[in-house]
């Protein structure tokens, strides 16, 4: 069983994003950049099912510009056999990233495809599951358990109210929860491994896809600052300001 | 210009996050109208019906919606979904499942998590975990939304004066099917809709300690609870107990954070609070930078002082 991880390139979880002055968007240049952690999670969760057996071959794809080879790589070193990069310097949003997947998936017929529920760049969620209207597919989204056997995947849920499982008709989409599992350091000789793996370079004509973007962005501004308050001395104090000054108790 | 709202609802009532949408559907201009879409859940289209500013309820009554399947609900929008410029689901687990495939389907972008109608093309929405506000202009005909609840007030409950219509229900898309559910039980109100929350971080060290010493003070003001990543991934508590970035996003009148350093991906999820109050040994946790009150303590002693003078 082949299994298709979609993986995205966006600023590293660490870096506290600054607005830049002209409010056209964040300032990314010169940030770490890194593979989204959701994504990460997807990729390790292909990797273990195939140590189970289960899967046979996972092919990582991913969508931007040129560095985004080093996403791929960085898959590649958790254990994705190889890489197709769709590389275009477009503005890419979630309904066009979706159809190149849908091309992709036309041509390599996975089985499963998993991906990240969210990037934390646009924090859009909305990838997979359009991925899985344009299939036709069933999809388990926010996965915290994922069983597969035979032709279907039993796929536990992070729901609002607690948990909720599914079963799934393959193929299918899952999109990866947190916890689904905690995915491995690329080790160096895996590093190494990865640079000789192969990856395919595409544009998105080759697959048919108009990107164009459907949503402009008009302005990025700062969120209101929230201003720090006081520290207080002791807890009768704190519950004197929370009674008198605040007035919520 | 029509507004169709997809309901999330238990069939036999609306959850809170509706009231929600219908808002800002309203604030958006032109009619609102609910698709309640379930398995015997007459009861759930009569409360939607009396939602102020409600103008039509469409009711898909069948099996296919008995355990609420997005592949099967995004088909039932899709299907009724002619005549409408804007369709909005809330910003939930249950919303986040169907409205992208609404919108693929439709082949329209999806606008997520709005926090503002600008006006009927254009929305702010959070992006980098609330660190920047996007103002983003849609050029599309059809506009398929989420809404973040916490920034529209809730419509009223009654007033409104919806027809309920009943539409047929689609069929079941075959591809994936409910197995169970594990839902926790909770006396406490809801997480998103709380007045009060406390919420507990690694710094309460074990889940047995998370519940003796903050359940007592929840108890006492009558408060959800609530946790940061690091104590739901500790196994402190269950995941919907989660509040951030990628958890649940919540503003109540008071939110008390204890043992919590303040990662920006919890500040993501808490920092629309109106009152924050953080409790924490050490003093340069980040989170004493949003907090409106801040005491640095051992909250092993500071929660239960606080839980008995109260």
């Amino acid at each position: 069983m082949k299994i298709l991880v979609p993986v995205k390139r966006v600023v590293d979880y660490n870096v506290k994003v600054r607005v830049k002055p002209d409010n056209s968007g964040v300032d990314i240049a010169n940030v770490k950049m890194s593979m989204n952690p959701f994504c990460e999670i997807a990729v390790e969760e292909a990797v273990r099912l195939k140590e189970k057996g289960v899967a046979t071959e996972i092919v990582a794809v991913s969508a931007g510009v040129a560095q985004c080879q080093e996403t791929l790589r960085n898959a590649m070193a958790i254990g994705a056999d190889r890489g197709i990069l769709i590389e275009t310097d477009a503005d890419l949003q979630p309904l066009a990233v979706a159809k190149l997947l849908k091309a992709v998936v036309d041509k390599e017929q996975p089985k499963l495809v998993v991906l990240g529920k969210q990037a934390i760049d646009d924090d859009a969620n909305q990838t997979g599951q359009m991925l899985a209207a344009l299939l036709g597919w069933g999809q388990a989204t926010f996965a915290s358990k994922v069983e597969v056997s035979g032709d279907s995947a039993t796929v536990t849920r992070e729901v609002d109210g607690g948990l909720e499982t599914v079963s799934l008709t393959l193929p299918a989409i899952i999109t990866t929860d947190l916890r689904l599992n905690e995915p491995r350091y690329a080790t160096l000789p895996n590093i190494m491994k990865a640079k000789k793996k192969q990856l395919d370079n595409l544009k998105p004509a080759d697959l048919g896809v108009d990107v164009t973007p459907r949503l402009t962005t008009l302005k990025v501004e700062e969120p209101p600052k929230r201003q720090g308050g006081v520290k207080v001395a002791d807890v009768a104090a704190l519950i004197d300001k929370l009674k008198n000054e605040a007035k919520v108790i | 210009m029509a507004n169709l709202v997809i309901a999330e609802h238990d069939h036999g009532s609306l959850k809170a996050a509706t009231l929600n949408v219908i808002a800002a559907a309203a604030a958006i201009g032109g009619d609102v109208h609910v698709l309640v879409a379930g398995h015997n859940a007459a009861a759930a289209a009569a409360a939607a019906a009396q939602v102020a500013g409600v103008s039509k309820v469409l009711q898909a009554d069948g099996a296919a919606h008995a355990n609420l399947l997005p592949e099967n609900a995004a088909a039932q929008v899709v299907a009724v979904a002619g005549g409408y410029s804007h369709i909005l689901a809330p910003a939930t687990a249950y919303g986040k499942s169907v409205a992208p495939r609404v919108a693929a389907l439709l082949d329209k972008a999806q606008i997520s998590d709005i926090i503002k109608v600008v006006d009927a093309d254009t929305f702010v929405r959070p992006i980098y975990a609330g660190n920047a506000y996007a103002t983003v202009k849609s050029s599309d005909s059809v506009k398929v939304i989420t809404v973040r609840g916490t920034a529209f007030a809730a419509a009223a409950t009654s007033g409104g004066a919806g027809a309920v219509e009943t539409v047929a229900a689609v069929a079941d898309s075959g591809v994936a099917s409910f197995v169970s559910a594990e839902i926790t039980k909770s006396e406490r109100p809801e997480l998103t809709a709380a007045k009060i929350i406390v919420s507990g971080g690694r710094g309460l060290g074990s889940g047995e300690k998370y519940r003796e010493v903050l359940t007592p003070l929840a108890d006492k003001l009558n408060a959800a609870m609530g946790a940061s990543r690091a104590a739901v991934d500790a196994g402190f508590v269950p995941n919907d107990y989660q509040v951030g970035q990628t958890g649940k996003i919540v503003a109540p009148e008071l939110y008390v954070a204890v043992g919590i350093s303040g990662a920006i991906q919890h500040l993501a999820g808490m920092k629309d609070s109106k009152v924050i109050v953080a409790i924490n040994k050490d003093p340069d946790a980040p989170i004493f930078s949003v907090a409106d009150y801040g005491l640095v303590a051992d909250l092993f002693e500071a929660v239960p002082q606080l839980t008995s003078q109260l």
